[in-house]
């Protein structure tokens, strides 16, 4: 096990243009403490990612999830939507989340399906849910709602029934079928 | 003096023949076809959420579909006559529930099974269809969330009366009919037709 500050001290000899920061995953309660992110800016995600998977002393082979927040009207909050990375170490047993903040009116973040291509999945849902593009993502597509959804259902401004998608299907009489 | 030429509401011999055939008739679709069709339902389960749990109970053992002749699950559309709708249906699902309720053959019943399959229940959201009966002709609701398997034989045996009462709808009943037509996928001209028949 190695802690989250000599993870990010062996990052910062590894990138020395980077201002990385340790915050806390969790602030208030009985773990708080115990699980660290850093957040990183769009620009620098890939050279952060490559280095946390690469470098021997650090070695995230796995990306456990790839998902995302929408902040809107969160106390406090600067920007509006986090991507966040959460990563594995098998060899080292160690765990590391990393946030990327991007903002409207278009979110784009570089794609990491080059360092781990089992994101592609991840990144298609993370688009079709809250509509941040991918850049570089081989096929971007929705991935759970159908082809033509209007919308980003998980954005906060989304209303929670829907704008009406649901009600225009085919209906299918009994004379008809 | 005859008896009948008195009698208003007497019956010639011709009239109690009529009479019988059509009773006879009766008889027949009744008992020859509504009463077996009624007892021998095949359902076609569409199992999404957790009244197909319920679902699978009625069929096994302990509840015993079989009892009411209807513990021959079909997973085909084809051999089916009874679908039992049973769960949520999300949108992007409903073409395919769609397709299925098309391609079972008639006569064809349906079952919406639980809240969710009859108004959407607790998924008041974007994604699920807000009663299969939107989009679908639905002939008997179950209550229940899921149903117990008690509520869902009822069911089955409402559409046993639906079937034992309405019987077979011949294709003027049903409104449009059938409306069958067969039409050659390739459209054949004038000089191609004479060129083969050249050939031979």
């Amino acid at each position: 096990m190695t802690s989250a500050r000599t993870m990010v001290e062996v990052l910062r000899s590894r990138l020395p243009g980077f201002n990385l920061e340790v915050k806390p995953l969790l602030e208030h309660g009985e773990h708080a403490g115990d699980q660290f992110y850093i957040s990183v800016a769009p620009g620098g995600l890939i050279e952060v990612l490559q280095s946390l998977r690469d470098d021997p002393q650090l070695r995230f082979e796995q990306l456990c999830d790839l998902t995302c927040v929408d902040y809107l009207n969160f106390p406090g909050a600067t920007d509006r939507y986090a991507v966040i990375y959460s990563l594995l170490s098998l060899t080292h047993n160690h765990r590391l989340w990393v946030k990327c903040f991007v903002n409207d009116p278009e979110p784009r973040i570089p794609s990491v399906v080059s360092i781990w291509p089992g994101a592609e999945w991840l990144e298609r849902e993370v688009f079709d849910m809250f509509g941040v593009v991918f850049d570089g993502h081989p096929d971007l597509r929705r991935i759970l709602t159908w082809d033509g959804f209007p919308a980003h259902p998980l954005r906060k401004d989304y209303p929670l029934r829907g704008k009406g998608e649901r009600e225009d299907y085919e209906v299918v009489t009994r004379e008809s079928a | 003096m005859k008896k009948h030429e008195h009698d208003p509401h007497a019956t010639t011999n011709d009239d109690v023949l009529t009479t019988r055939l059509a009773d006879l008739v009766d008889f027949f679709r009744k008992y020859g076809v509504n009463w077996p069709r009624k007892n021998s339902l095949w359902p076609l389960p569409f199992a999404t959420a957790c009244c197909g749990i319920e679902l699978m109970a009625t069929g096994a053992s302990r509840f015993d579909l079989a009892r009411f002749g209807a513990e021959v699950m079909r997973f085909s559309p084809r051999q089916s006559d009874l679908l039992i709708c049973a769960g949520r249906v999300a949108i992007k699902m409903m073409p395919v529930l769609h397709r299925i309720y098309k391609q079972m053959c008639e006569p064809k019943w349906v079952i919406s099974m639980g809240a969710c399959a009859s108004s959407g229940g607790v998924f008041d959201t974007y994604a699920v269809v807000q009663g299969v009966d939107q989009f679908l002709p639905v002939d008997v609701y179950v209550p229940g969330c899921p149903p117990r398997p008690e509520t869902l034989i009822e069911g089955i045996m409402s559409i046993q009366r639906i079937v034992e009462n309405e019987g077979i709808r011949r294709s003027a009943e049903r409104g449009k009919g059938l409306r069958l037509t067969a039409e050659p996928t390739v459209q054949l001209t004038v000089d191609e037709a004479s060129a083969t028949g050249a050939t031979r």
